[in-house]
């Protein structure tokens, strides 16, 4: 059945509309903060860029996740999906940490405008990432109980487009946050 | 008839254990297409009476000048929540529900891609419903700041109540619910189609919802982005839209129209649907030019996301924007003639049958044109800075909306309803209906054009005694004490019928497409055997086979 990828393809796309408005809304007061902290003034670009690579590893390992079990290696199905979710938790334990040490410097979402895009737009993706993790707990136990054959399976490749889509969303979100700020 | 139908192999596809008949829990534990539809309906019923009462109070509020019936706080709680309620919990549920009901058995399929996933949708709506209606309850009432919600008036600390967050959440739930059925039509139309029923021989009803459910995935989550941004201003303190901290307001009129104006379309494709099934019916001939109807509105669906500004000519966005939004806006009026030019064209020379279906149609393609002509001319910046929220723009959207989408919906019902539940409308009450509805509606709502031009503005709780004000309100007003009463008599009609309506059988109307192929109401699982599909109109093909609509198309 194509049918439930399809249904996560029009998802994801569904969803990017919804990335793309608070991107705009975080690119449109981009030079709007004329006192207080900014993207250049406070964040770390150096520090999340290197939590980010985690997380784009950890596209890579679903990848893999998805190979072994197109080739009925089952157990390195299961190696891989935890690979992912590790990764996967330490970007949210890199993001957690940014926040709360910006939290601790009084810069909050009710700060200025640069708090209110920055916290909502990393927070939002975020929440999905978390989402993720938890979608591949469930594919993790479902893989432990045996549930995926092989060599194909909706759900392994569902979860897999919808990871994809949350590590591409976070590639926009580090440029226009992140680059734009300090290149 | 149904003995006639050739057999064809069934298209066995067992369905998530459901029984024949699970009794009363089916309304709450039902994942059937068609009693979900139903539900659907009957929740837009019902939020129909309460958005028509709220509108009545506007009304009469405004029957005479300097009017106390109201305080102005209720009053701004009435439009808000009416708008609101016509807007998302009518309109929106009805053509989502009454799609949900059609769109699996007319592409001869047994059920939706996802029939939890629309059992969820339809959920989805009632919660939102509840949360929205839930703040009439909290501190102060209702949300007060109108349907479109601008801000910084919506915003901390201008309200303070808890109105406009339960609004947002009630909003978000059913912004949820639609792209959850956007999703599901468009997989259900694209792989769930029976053998024959290419896209070109689609019926255009599913045309018209295949094409809203791209609206609805694609700009359903600019207003729920926008949602969540308003939601933390309120909330947890973000500053969006508070030009106070920097925030930016027009910023929420961009994105709420980026959203509202394509809503208008999610609000009249549908409908435009409805009218492209019945007019060919009641005219006895195929549809003129089924192909100008699909591709004209595939191209409104397109440049609907490229018009929202001409919302804000007040803003002062600028010339070079005025003038690109008011030639955009100005476009769409094209494929939207063409599509009437295709009603009338089909109608042309038919042997025209005014039921009560088609009386509606008719009316709506009046009404509608007459909707369409005052919005091309606001289109035009100049003219609308005249007219902009003023009564003139309250008569346009009705003419659209009520004289569009509601005809089609009252269309809709008078076509369907044998289809639904075995039984014929009363074709008596049906023109009664008709009537006091053509009356009340011109009569409340027309008047209302002069009362723009006049200088009266819209979401006023009330205005002095200036020449005719008082007696041309009044008339507005006593037209929709008349429009009320033409609901009643639509809501008894439907009582009746349900109790004593003429038997309807399979295809009373005699129409073409495969929903008429089957019993009504159509068995749990819609078929036993599905006509084969060969051209437009299976029904046709099926009971004229010396001349088929494709003469050439192979057999399956
Ligand atoms: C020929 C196509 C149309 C054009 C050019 C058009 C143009 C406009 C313009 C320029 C306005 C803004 C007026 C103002 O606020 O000053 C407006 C308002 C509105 N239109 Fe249309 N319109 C068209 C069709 C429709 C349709 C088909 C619908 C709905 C089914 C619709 C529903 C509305 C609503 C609800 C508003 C009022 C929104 C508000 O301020 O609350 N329009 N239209
Ligand atoms: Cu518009």
């Amino acid at each position: 059945m194509a049918n439930n990828k399809m249904l996560v393809g029009f998802f994801v796309a569904s969803e990017s509309i919804f990335f793309v408005m608070l991107i705009l809304a975080y690119v449109n007061f981009h030079n709007s903060v004329t006192d207080g902290p900014t993207a250049f003034n406070s964040l770390d670009p150096v520090r999340t860029g290197i939590f980010s690579l985690f997380l784009l590893a950890s596209s890579f390992s679903m990848w893999l996740a998805g190979r072994s079990l197109a080739t009925k290696n089952h157990l390195m199905l299961k190696i891989w999906i935890l690979v992912t979710i590790v990764l996967g938790a330490i970007f949210i334990y890199g993001q957690a940490s940014e926040w709360f040490g910006l939290i601790d410097q009084n810069i909050t979402i009710s700060r200025n405008v640069f708090g209110t895009t920055f916290f909502t737009l990393t927070g939002f993706h975020g929440f999905h990432v978390i989402v993720g993790l938890i979608m591949l707990s469930i594919l993790l136990g479902l893989a432990l109980f045996g549930d995926f054959k092989g060599p194909k399976s909706d759900g392994v490749e569902c979860v897999s487009i919808y990871w994809h889509f949350v590590d591409g969303v976070w590639i926009v979100v580090y440029s226009v946050i992140y680059l734009w700020a300090f290149l | 008839m149904s003995s006639r139908i050739p057999i064809v192999p069934e298209n066995i596809k067992p369905l998530p254990l459901l029984k024949e008949n699970e009794g009363m829990l089916s309304w709450v534990a039902s994942v059937d297409h068609k009693q979900i539809g139903i539900m659907y309906l009957l929740a837009s019923m019902v939020f129909f009476v309460i958005g028509g009462i709220e509108a009545l109070v506007i009304r009469i509020q405004l029957a005479q000048p300097e009017f106390g019936f109201i305080s102005p706080e209720v009053y701004n709680q009435m439009f808000t929540m009416h708008g609101t309620t016509m807007i998302f919990f009518v309109v929106m549920p009805f053509l989502i529900g009454v799609g949900v009901y059609l769109v699996p058995l007319m592409i001869g399929a047994r059920d939706m891609a996802f029939p939890r996933l629309n059992a969820l949708s339809f959920w989805l709506v009632i919660f939102g419903g509840i949360l929205l209606y839930y703040s009439f309850f909290t501190q102060s009432g209702a949300s007060e700041v109108g349907w479109f919600a601008y801000a910084p008036l919506s915003e901390k600390p201008f309200s303070l109540n808890k109105g406009p967050t339960y609004w947002v959440l009630g909003l978000l739930a059913v912004g949820i619910s639609s792209v959850a059925s956007g999703l599901n039509n468009i997989v259900t139309i694209l792989t769930m189609r029976i053998k024959g029923m290419t896209i070109r021989r689609l019926p255009l009803f599913v045309w018209m919802i295949l094409v809203t459910s791209f609206l609805l995935v694609f700009v359903i989550p600019v207003i729920a982005s926008a949602f969540s941004m308003m939601l933390l201003d309120r909330l947890l303190g973000a500053t969006f839209f508070t030009p106070a901290h920097g925030g930016s307001a027009i910023l929420w009129q961009h994105f709420f129209w980026g959203f509202g104006h394509p809503e208008v379309y999610i609000l009249i494709l549908p409908a435009f649907g409805i009218i492209s099934e019945v007019i060919p019916v009641f005219s006895r001939k195929p549809i003129f030019g089924y192909e100008f109807v699909a591709g004209s509105t595939v191209a409104i669906g397109l440049l609907s996301v490229g018009v929202w500004a001409h919302h804000m000519f007040a803003v002062g966005l600028g010339n070079v924007a005025n003038l690109y939004f008011s030639l955009a806006s100005m476009l769409i009026a094209i494929p939207t003639g063409v599509k009437v030019l295709n009603w009338v064209a089909t109608m042309w020379g038919g042997k025209i049958y005014f039921a009560t279906p088609m009386l509606f149609a008719v009316a709506f393609i009046i009404e509608f044109v007459m909707g369409g002509l005052t919005g091309v001319a606001i289109a035009s910046a100049p003219i609308d800075w005249v007219v902009t929220d003023s009564y003139f723009i309250v008569a346009h959207f009705h003419y659209v909306l009520y004289g569009g989408s509601l005809f089609a919906i009252f269309a809709g019902v008078y076509y369907w309803f044998p289809k639904f539940t075995g039984r014929m409308m009363s074709e008596t009450l049906g023109k009664w209906h008709f009537w006091l509805t053509i009356v009340g509606f011109n009569m409340t709502f027309f008047i209302q054009h002069f009362l723009g031009v006049m200088g009266m503005p819209r979401r006023t709780y009330t205005y002095q005694d200036f020449p005719y004000w008082g007696s041309m309100n009044l008339v507005s007003t006593i037209g929709a004490l008349i429009l009320a009463l033409s609901i009643l008599v639509f809501i008894w009609n439907i009582f009746v019928s349900l109790r004593s309506g003429k038997e309807a059988g399979n295809n009373p109307w005699h129409a073409w497409t495969l929903e008429w192929a089957t019993s009504s109401p159509p068995a749990v699982h819609n078929f036993d055997l599905v006509p084969p599909v060969r051209g437009r109109r299976p029904l046709w093909d099926l009971e004229h086979p010396d001349t088929p609509d494709e003469p050439n198309a192979k057999v399956v």
